[in-house]
């Protein structure tokens, strides 16, 4: 354990924390927008998968990361598109078709990477850009400010996100439908519209959840995700609907990935408890349910699919 | 008489977009449909040992969606059937390992009720939490998925493991072959048919009777047609809720427990993933059951038509090197097409009965 309260090895796992972090805030993010204006998408995994792949088999033919970025987020739109249409065109029920699209994402994905690729091979991973000055600051420098450009983004997306809900009229229409849905629509808002587009921007930023997961890797395989996804929408409730509040959460379980992969390294977790530490995240996850389940409020027409009387 | 047609219409659409939608990829991925079809059914019903397959491919599927509609009709979404699965196989493990042995007539029913007491505890937990706590059970299942899949490999990988595989130091990750006594007896010699399919069957049968013929069913569907309601009848919701969460568990837990001593290796081994030992059976249930409109008895023969898709798979694999995954992808576009099919069902049958043309005054009731 004296080995890991190491200067150089806490800054090092505050780095690899933040880099964990970036997928599950982006596709937090996202959710919380869906979730705020009264929808439940549980695909963000099978969206996640089928970006991940689309943005992995974009670098392995151009080597071009931006185009894979780029494909990542058009993928995420494509879904949500989708999405959209079942759950607010056709009023569908959210929580099984949000399974279907997890089952399809997983499904797609793993036979497109078996016929297309074959075996994992390495691609380019997103390059570590530094912040002028601030990079320069000894150890936090190196663990906030030497990193990739989506962690940047997803972290700027934090405050986007809040000013989006709380300040802009398109933030107070997806609030409403979300609360109360027969109210907006007697105010002329459009619920249907305004949930069709929360659900593009929500999808497209899992998306980019998907691109960033794989390119900070550098490698694809079928199921990469192993339910990522799933703890993104958790992290919403346990965010409380609130983008700081899932930024809190998102560090949170970069923080228990970073230091599950670091005490392996270090031997403080022997190879025969490794099995047991990956159960970290999940088990953290219920008993946050748990404890938040009575005391957050969620949006009152979630998951409630919107009707004219 | 119009709303049995457009019931009938829904699953059957499903299967049409579905098939339409794997020739798309067929031709995508380079490969004739027909050809593709042609495989498909030849590995599914090709022979006799074929179709024991397939029906022993269907077990799982049979168990767990007749799980599945018992709480999806009490308003619980079971996402869990793989946590269920895994804790229900590792049971009658334990029990094979402990007690290898008692005589078989024993033996058989002991592991399938350990594997259905593993299924029911990691289905009431869920149950429980959502009852009791107001924690989302879709949320907390998928998290006991994860949960139990890396306990599993624990287990496998350490005080389960093989001790042949700790001798020899190749450490594969699996039990040792357990006690033959356990093993499920094989109807037809030469095949794979073994007695979980009619245990499997039966327990569908049971599950539609509890539903249908019992005042605890019909607590369960009071709970799922409107919590309020029921509670105002005097039920109770909470205990219900979890009930109907316990008994879906307990059903994927047989599950589980066939898997293990109805297969040939007769021991339980892990490729790290869930799907690996589950054959994503836990997910493929909820499709069976609400492609056979969450009803246990059309479970079974839905849940024989995507054991089919999923032995056709493997031959489609084999003879055109088309990747089996094929079939996942299938099952996730037909859970997409009867989740938005039904409002639209709902729709046309109250426009029509708009119309006149139907006057009946409990369309509306229906919608639920």
């Amino acid at each position: 354990m004296g080995d890991f309260f190491t200067l150089s090895v806490l800054v090092a796992t505050a780095a690899s924390a933040i880099r964990l972090a970036t997928p599950y805030l982006l596709a937090s993010l996202g959710e919380t927008i869906g979730q705020r204006s009264g929808v439940l998408n549980l695909g963000v995994d099978g969206v996640m998968l089928l970006s991940a792949f689309f943005s992995y088999w974009a670098v392995l033919e151009t080597g071009n990361l931006w185009l894979a970025v780029l494909v990542g987020l058009v993928v995420g739109l494509a879904m949500g598109i989708l999405y959209g249409v079942i759950t607010v065109g056709l009023s569908a029920t959210q929580g099984i078709s949000g399974i279907g699209i997890f089952i399809f994402g997983l499904g797609l994905s793993d036979l497109l990477f078996r016929q297309q690729v074959g075996t994992p091979k390495p691609v380019r991973r997103l390059p570590n850009v530094d912040v002028p000055i601030l990079s320069d600051i000894p150890h936090l420098g190196e663990a906030l400010f030497q990193r990739n450009l989506l962690t940047y983004l997803a972290f700027l997306l934090v405050p986007a996100t809040a000013l989006l809900l709380s300040r802009t009229t398109f933030g107070l229409n997806i609030r409403s439908v979300g609360e109360n849905p027969q109210a907006a629509d007697s105010l002329g808002v459009s619920v249907e519209r305004t949930r069709f587009v929360a659900i593009l921007i929500g999808n497209s930023m899992a998306g980019l959840a998907g691109a960033a997961l794989v390119l900070q890797l550098g490698i694809f395989q079928p199921n990469l995700t192993q339910g990522l996804g799933f703890i993104a929408v958790a992290l919403v409730y346990f965010g409380a609907w609130r983008p700081a509040g899932v930024m809190g959460g998102a560090l949170l379980y970069g923080l228990v990935n970073a230091t599950v992969l670091q005490w392996k390294a270090l031997g403080i977790i022997p190879v025969s408890g490794s099995d047991l530490a990956n159960m970290a995240p999940a088990i953290l996850t219920i008993l946050a349910l748990i404890a938040l389940a009575r005391r957050v409020h969620a949006p009152s027409a979630l998951t409630k699919p919107f009707t004219r009387h | 008489m119009l709303k049995a047609v457009l019931g009938a219409l829904v699953p059957l659409l499903a299967a049409v977009v579905a098939f339409a939608f794997g020739a798309i990829m067929l031709l995508a991925l380079g490969a004739s449909p027909l050809a593709g079809l042609d495989a498909m059914l030849d590995g599914a019903f090709g022979s006799g040992s074929r179709i024991a397959a397939t029906a022993v491919k269907a077990t799982p599927l049979i168990l767990v969606g007749a799980g599945i509609t018992i709480a999806f009709r009490t308003s619980v979404i079971n996402i869990g059937g793989e946590s269920q699965i895994i804790a229900g196989a590792l049971l009658s493990t334990v029990v094979a390992l402990s007690l290898p042995d008692l005589p078989a007539f024993i033996l058989v029913p002991l592991v399938l009720l350990a594997g259905a007491i593993g299924g029911t505890i990691l289905g009431a937990i869920p149950g429980a939490l959502k009852a009791y706590a107001s924690v989302n059970e879709i949320l907390s299942t998928i998290m006991l998925n994860l949960v139990m899949v890396q306990f599993m490999n624990f287990l496998l990988r350490g005080p389960l493991i093989d001790p042949f595989e700790l001798e020899a130091g190749t450490r594969i990750p699996q039990t040792q072959r357990l006690s033959d006594n356990a093993a499920l007896p094989t109807l037809i010699d030469g095949t794979r048919l073994h007695i979980g399919v009619p245990v499997a069957v039966l327990a569908a049968v049971v599950a539609y009777l509890v539903l249908w013929r019992t005042p605890t069913g019909f607590r369960l569907r009071a709970v799922g047609h409107s919590p309020e309601a029921a509670r105002a009848a005097g039920i109770n919701v909470k205990r219900n809720v979890t009930l109907a969460m316990a008994l879906s568990g307990s059903l994927a837990g047989i599950a589980g427990s066939i898997l293990v001593f109805g297969s040939e290796g007769q021991r339980m081994v892990t490729d790290g993933s869930a799907a690996g030992f589950t054959g994503s059976a836990g997910f493929n249930g909820i499709v069976a059951a609400l492609f056979g409109g969450l009803h246990p008895l059309w479970t079974i023969p839905s849940a024989m038509l995507f054991g089919a898709l999923l032995t056709g798979a493997t031959q489609l694999q084999r003879v055109l090197q088309v990747p089996a995954a094929l079939a996942v992808a299938l099952n996730g576009i037909i859970v997409i097409f009867v989740i938005s099919s039904t409002p639209v069902r709902g729709w046309l049958q109250r426009s029509l009965a708009d119309s006149g043309l139907f006057n009946r005054s409990t369309d509306h009731v229906e919608a639920d």
